[in-house]
């Protein structure tokens, strides 16, 4: 019995990691067809993104947009998490809705609403515009790692520090910020790599100012060209160096404290 | 507490004031959208439910809509049910680390390039692709998985099943094993056990985790546009369609607004049936 589950297990790993495994081996695929059985070995796909500077533009604006993203819903997430932790106020039930909400509304939904009020107030179509709106998106799951990170400091240790003369904003310094720090890094790598593979809202709002997934959306409209291949390919490699970074910084420690 | 506090303030305003402006507002303004006029390719602020009549009138509104609503609420049962014997097998029968590493590995794909792993279907269940080559050698197929069903359900399970995995995992590793313990020891048969013990005691994690699964698919477009062939086009694709292509922001708002109330109802009676506690006899 214990070997058909793992058997079954292994068969739904491979359903979920196959996409990625085969946009690799065909971004290497000479074949104009990505299919089986596999042609020639090339790098023509590669070479031909790179030198085009439709691409490089794309993947400029992917990176100031995500680093942006990631710094932005960082401070939002942090200081929502410690406001969160630290008081009990009247209204903290609605104050942790608006911040816990926006991935449960259809990125659709958001993408039209955003399109709409940042033209409404006339600052749509920016590489900016995009930065706010990945905030809005990202900024729960920075709150959520470094809320979880704020539940295992010891509640004396903040008041420890008072009573030795600290100010409330030495103690923050000094006591809450080192504490909280691998949920700081963890949440900067995960809020990144969400801003830098969003597309729905990204594509909404970002005018002329494409985003690399925003490319890839454009490229898949019109045919099947083996280039997405290797974008995809440079596009999942960040991302997963991103999200396993984000992971190393905190999950393993979170398991391993609370035991 | 109660006197005005500079640092609790520099904490708690922030986000309230970006969520207010960039969050709130948006949500807020796309309502009010919908009963917005539009008058020589220029919207106009207005109150008249043209709109409204307009696209609740339409069979093909209505079409899309149920049609959404079945591959939705189809696609989170179908990913719920191939996502539970993974998940028992990891909660009972692997060893702790093996289950935080397959953890590890499936936050990853949950938070990469959807739209890339999309394509790359695309390409694996087209009438040449992976699948009908394989199936050729042994002088089956070609299929036909594009532009079906089949194929809007395969980018559904491919998009929540990362998800679901991990949430029923954590919901059925926290079971109490005495639980289980003594419904063995009363003579329950595995079957038995599941039924009578591991369900009802995770039921509210197993609710919630389709509920994300309903979500993710029912807000989806990419899965329904390119694997599904767009037939017929799923609320999404609607929205996309009347923004971009007729410039009729006001009736995209429509749907978007039918959509949120749709997914409130439903998260609403979700949770309710989650921790609804068994009535006892």
């Amino acid at each position: 019995m214990t070997w058909v589950l793992r058997g079954y297990t292994a068969l739904l790993f491979t359903f979920v990691f196959a996409p990625i495994f085969f946009s690799m081996m065909f971004s290497f695929n000479s074949a104009r067809f990505p299919t089986l059985p596999l042609e020639g070995f090339t790098t023509h796909w590669y070479e031909t993104i790179f030198a085009d500077e439709d691409f490089w533009r794309a993947a400029r604006n992917s990176l100031i947009v995500s680093v942006s993203t990631g710094v932005l819903a960082t401070i939002l997430g942090f200081c929502t998490a410690y406001s969160d932790y630290r008081y009990r106020f009247r209204g903290q039930g609605a104050y942790l809705a608006i911040i816990l909400l926006p991935p449960t509304i259809p990125l659709i939904v958001m993408a039209l609403a955003m399109l709409a009020w940042f033209s409404k107030v006339g600052i749509s179509g920016q590489v900016w515009t995009i930065i706010i709106a990945h905030t809005v998106l990202t900024a729960p799951f920075a709150m959520a790692i470094i809320r979880l990170r704020l539940n295992q400091i010891d509640a004396s240790m903040e008041a420890a520090a008072w009573n030795l003369g600290a100010s409330e904003w030495r103690a923050m310094r000094e006591v809450i910020l080192p504490f909280c720090r691998p949920a700081i890094l963890s949440s900067l790598f995960l809020t990144a790599a969400v801003s830098f593979d969003e597309f729905t809202i990204a594509w909404f709002v970002s005018g002329l100012n494409k985003t690399l997934p925003v490319h890839v959306l454009e490229i898949v409209q019109g045919t099947i060209d083996p280039q997405v291949n290797a974008i995809g390919t440079l596009v999942f490699l960040t991302s997963m160096t991103l999200v396993i970074a984000a992971q190393l910084s905190i999950f393993f420690r979170l398991q391993r404290s609370t035991r | 507490m109660k006197r005005f506090n500079a640092y609790a303030l520099t904490f708690r305003l922030p986000i309230i004031i970006w969520q207010g402006l960039f969050f709130i507002g948006p949500l807020a303004f796309t309502i009010a959208m919908s009963f917005f006029l539009v008058k020589n390719f220029r919207m106009e602020e207005a109150f008249e439910m043209k709109n409204w009549s307009r696209m609740l009138s339409r069979g093909y509104v209505w079409d899309s809509y149920w049609f959404t609503l079945m591959m939705a609420a189809g696609s989170a049962a179908l990913t719920s049910l191939l996502a539970f014997p993974a998940s028992m097998y990891l909660a009972f029968r692997s060893s702790e680390s093996m289950r935080r590493w397959a953890i590890f590995l499936l936050i990853i794909p949950f938070f990469t390039s959807y739209l890339v792993r999309t394509f790359s279907w695309y390409v694996i269940l087209a009438e040449s692709g992976v699948i009908n080559a394989g199936l050729g050698l042994i002088g089956l197929g070609p299929f036909t998985m594009l532009n079906t069903i089949f194929g809007t359900l395969v980018g559904y399970v491919m998009l929540t099943l990362p998800l679901v995995v991990i949430l029923q995992t954590v919901t059925l590793a926290s079971i109490d094993r005495s639980l289980i313990q003594a419904a063995r020891n009363l003579g329950c048969g595995p079957v038995r056990v599941i039924f009578a013990t591991i369900l009802p005691a995770a039921k509210t994690g197993l609710i919630v985790a389709a509920l994300f699964a309903f979500i993710l698919a029912f807000g989806d477009f990419v899965a329904p546009y390119y694997l599904g062939g767009s037939k017929p086009p799923t609320l999404p694709i609607l929205i996309i369609d009347t923004t971009k292509a007729g410039q009729q922001w006001p009736r995209a708002a429509v749907v978007a607004v039918m959509m949120m109330v749709t997914l409130f109802v439903i998260a609403f009676t979700a949770i309710l049936l989650a921790y609804r506690k068994r009535a006892s006899r």
